[in-house]
């Protein structure tokens, strides 16, 4: 246990079966989650990203089922924990803000009413105290908090609803937030000051954050890490500089030519080939290579493990393990 | 160059009857837009939600018929033609929406879908011809060997191939123009920009004018390159004009701000972030519009007049642009990386 790290994930497999078969959805991922920082999670829909956020606090849906691997809070198994363990565990040390949170409100309940009740599932606290509390963090989140405390849902635009879905994340002091695609469907100017709100939370509350997206850019901003997942693995993790300007992985450096951007010259932006594997009938070897321009012949027979291959920084690919260097290209 | 499609300020008003005493609520979706579509080119329509982008692209494809103004097809007012005039209309400006997955009959086969339009239209005279014009459709937008799709369901392939599927069935009645509202929103990101790279290619190869409906100025920007772009806020044309040229020098403080907020993928530049030039965070309800001019609320350079005075599109330079004020809103540049 690194004392730096608040979570350790260590070789987290969960598998779905399904009657069509066995999905591995997360397959053998190893993550740490250093302190105060924030780590992102890139993937596309399917990569697993979201189904190891779950698992991060023990909710990983029916028929999923982790198979093995262990995650440290803090230096305890969380997946060893009994049920009072887990309901102290979860909001109070970790909490997590839904994709389309939004929508997870109650409609026929203010908001004050909502976030005492979320309080009081949790701990013993007065109602003056709770709602001092739910108006310092409304207002942290540029919302009016005399107005919507009162509020209904359905009289907040989705901007606000999803400030409050952050607020509602902080209100029992949780040393970890995960964001679930906390923008998707939302306006590009509510997407730029929500992520301006959060990295306000990180810096000045020291919470340490775990961002999960599809979205590159996005990323960019926001992330001091970035890890890469594809096909239920997790195939590059560095620092943010490095992933973007030093990235090894194919799929990566793919990733980061494929994002349209308003400043590159547009000759430079290109597409990935091919399209995102089958679950069910995953490529043999690494599972990129049916898209990879310089895939090998071993990496249609063996998956390559994670490898370092720079400061903080590894990635799995046959292409920078130095033993395999010798191999002839297919 | 004469215009394709010509919009003379068209508006779109809903109402809504329900409300607890009754009252009707109008909803001003789209208020005096105009705008020309030349034939073979690119237009890049953006804006937020509730802009009324959607709403335009329904207009310009005959779904909606406006509240007031004149839609032109080559000069004649599309609500005076005749049935078979209409008809030939909508046949010749098609709309591909985002959700591919619900524009596509889930009980039919690709070629149960694609065949339908052309067999009725009378495109081709029998199912053996309809066999060679559909797969010839599928190796036009890239799902090939066609042989692999032909039998199957929606449901069997991947978001990116409907789309694809999509973009064959718009193709496939000869169309002059494809209004393609959010093709990529839904389209995993590793496929979005094949998608816009097929309608690059359909714009050039068979001179099909698009009119690309987005929230995203990226894209916006990777389409329409040397196309135009007009930015719509609360039902109105704000900005419009050459791509490059707006994109270089923007204008309008609406345009500005919705620049200022778009991710950009490079680190150095995205986390030296500037503030958004709003003064306010909360975009208006159409139910209740500001008076004057709809972003004067919002905007940094209001004065008195912005409040009481909706703004003309004018002229300006090679765009146009609807603004009071358009001397005091300083230059704005893209960041550039150090």
């Amino acid at each position: 246990m690194n004392e730096q790290h608040l979570l350790e994930i260590r070789d987290l497999t969960i598998e779905f079966a399904l009657r069509s078969g066995v999905i591995r959805a997360v397959d053998r991922v190893s993550l740490d989650i250093p302190k105060g920082r924030v780590t992102a999670l890139v993937g596309e829909s399917g990569s697993g990203k979201s189904t190891l956020a779950s698992a991060i606090l023990n909710i990983v849906s029916s028929p999923g089922i982790i198979k093995g691997g262990s995650i440290a809070f803090n230096g305890s198994d969380i997946l060893k924990y009994k049920a009072n363990q887990m309901q102290k565990y979860r909001w109070t040390d970790v909490s997590m803000v839904f994709q389309a949170a939004q929508n997870t409100l109650n409609p026929v309940m203010r908001i004050g009413e909502q976030m005492t009740e979320t309080v009081l599932s949790h701990k013993k606290m007065s109602r003056e105290e709770i709602v001092k509390k739910a108006s310092r963090l409304l207002d942290y989140v540029r919302l009016e908090p005399d107005r919507v405390l009162k509020a209904y849902p359905h009289e907040l635009s989705g901007g606000m609803k999803q400030r409050v879905m952050i607020a509602f994340s902080l209100l029992l002091d949780p040393q970890l937030v995960i964001f679930d695609e906390p923008t998707t469907a939302l306006d590009v100017i509510t997407q730029d000051y929500i992520f301006d709100i959060l990295q306000k939370i990180n810096r000045e509350m020291g919470i340490t954050m775990l961002l999960l997206s599809h979205d590159i850019a996005v990323v960019a901003r926001v992330a001091d890490r970035v890890g890469v997942m594809y096909a239920g693995k997790l195939v590059e993790i560095g620092d943010t500089f490095e992933i973007f300007e030093n990235p090894k992985h194919p799929y990566t450096a793919g990733l980061i030519k494929a994002a349209p951007s308003l400043l590159d010259d547009i000759g430079k932006t290109k597409s990935i080939a091919g399209s995102p594997p089958n679950l069910l009938k995953l490529p043999t070897g690494c599972a990129f290579h049916p898209r990879c321009e310089s895939a090998k012949d071993i990496c249609r027979k063996v998956a390559p493990d994670l490898i370092a291959v720079g400061d903080g920084h590894t990635a799995a690919c046959h292409l920078h393990d130095p033993f395999r260097k010798g191999e002839k290209p297919a | 160059m004469s215009s394709l499609l010509e919009l003379r300020n068209v508006s779109m008003i809903f109402e809504q009857k329900s409300g607890m005493f009754g009252q009707a609520r109008t909803i001003p979706a789209l208020t005096d837009v105009n705008l020309e579509i030349h034939p073979g080119e690119i237009i890049a329509l953006v804006g937020e939600s509730g802009c009324g982008k959607t709403t335009l692209g329904k207009v310009i494809t005959g779904l909606y018929k406006a509240t007031s103004g004149e839609l032109l097809f080559y000069g004649k007012n599309i609500w005076s033609l005749s049935k078979a005039g209409f008809g030939e209309y909508r046949h010749s400006v098609q709309l591909v929406q985002q959700d591919s997955y619900a524009a596509l009959n889930p009980m039919r086969t690709i070629f149960q879908s694609l065949s339908a339009p052309i067999l009725e239209n009378k495109l081709v005279k029998n199912r053996k011809e309809a066999l060679d014009k559909v797969s010839q459709l599928l190796e036009i937008v890239e799902l090939s060997p066609p042989e692999q799709f032909l039998e199957k369901y929606p449901h069997q392939l991947s978001g990116g191939q409907r789309q694809r599927v999509l973009m064959a069935r718009a193709i496939s009645l000869n169309p002059k123009l494809i209004v393609a509202d959010e093709p990529v929103s839904m389209v995993d990101v590793s496929l979005r920009l094949s998608i816009l790279n097929l309608m690059a290619s359909l714009n050039r190869k068979l001179g099909i004018a698009f009119i690309y409906i987005t929230h995203d100025l990226a894209t916006a920007r990777y389409i329409a390159q040397n196309g135009r772009l007009a930015v719509m806020y609360l039902g109105k044309i704000v900005e419009q004009g050459n791509m490059a040229e707006v994109l270089s020098n923007p204008r309008h403080p609406y345009l500005q701000a919705l620049l200022t907020a778009v991710p950009i993928p490079n680190p150095r530049i995205a986390k030296a972030k500037r503030e958004l030039p709003l003064k306010s965070l909360e975009m208006p309800s159409l139910l209740n519009p500001p008076t004057g001019c709809a972003f004067h609320p919002r905007c940094l350079y209001a004065s008195r007049k912005c409040e009481e005075e909706a703004p003309p599109l004018a002229p300006c330079g090679n765009r146009v642009i609807a603004c009071h004020h358009e001397e005091r809103v300083p230059v704005w540049k893209l960041a550039s990386a150090k």
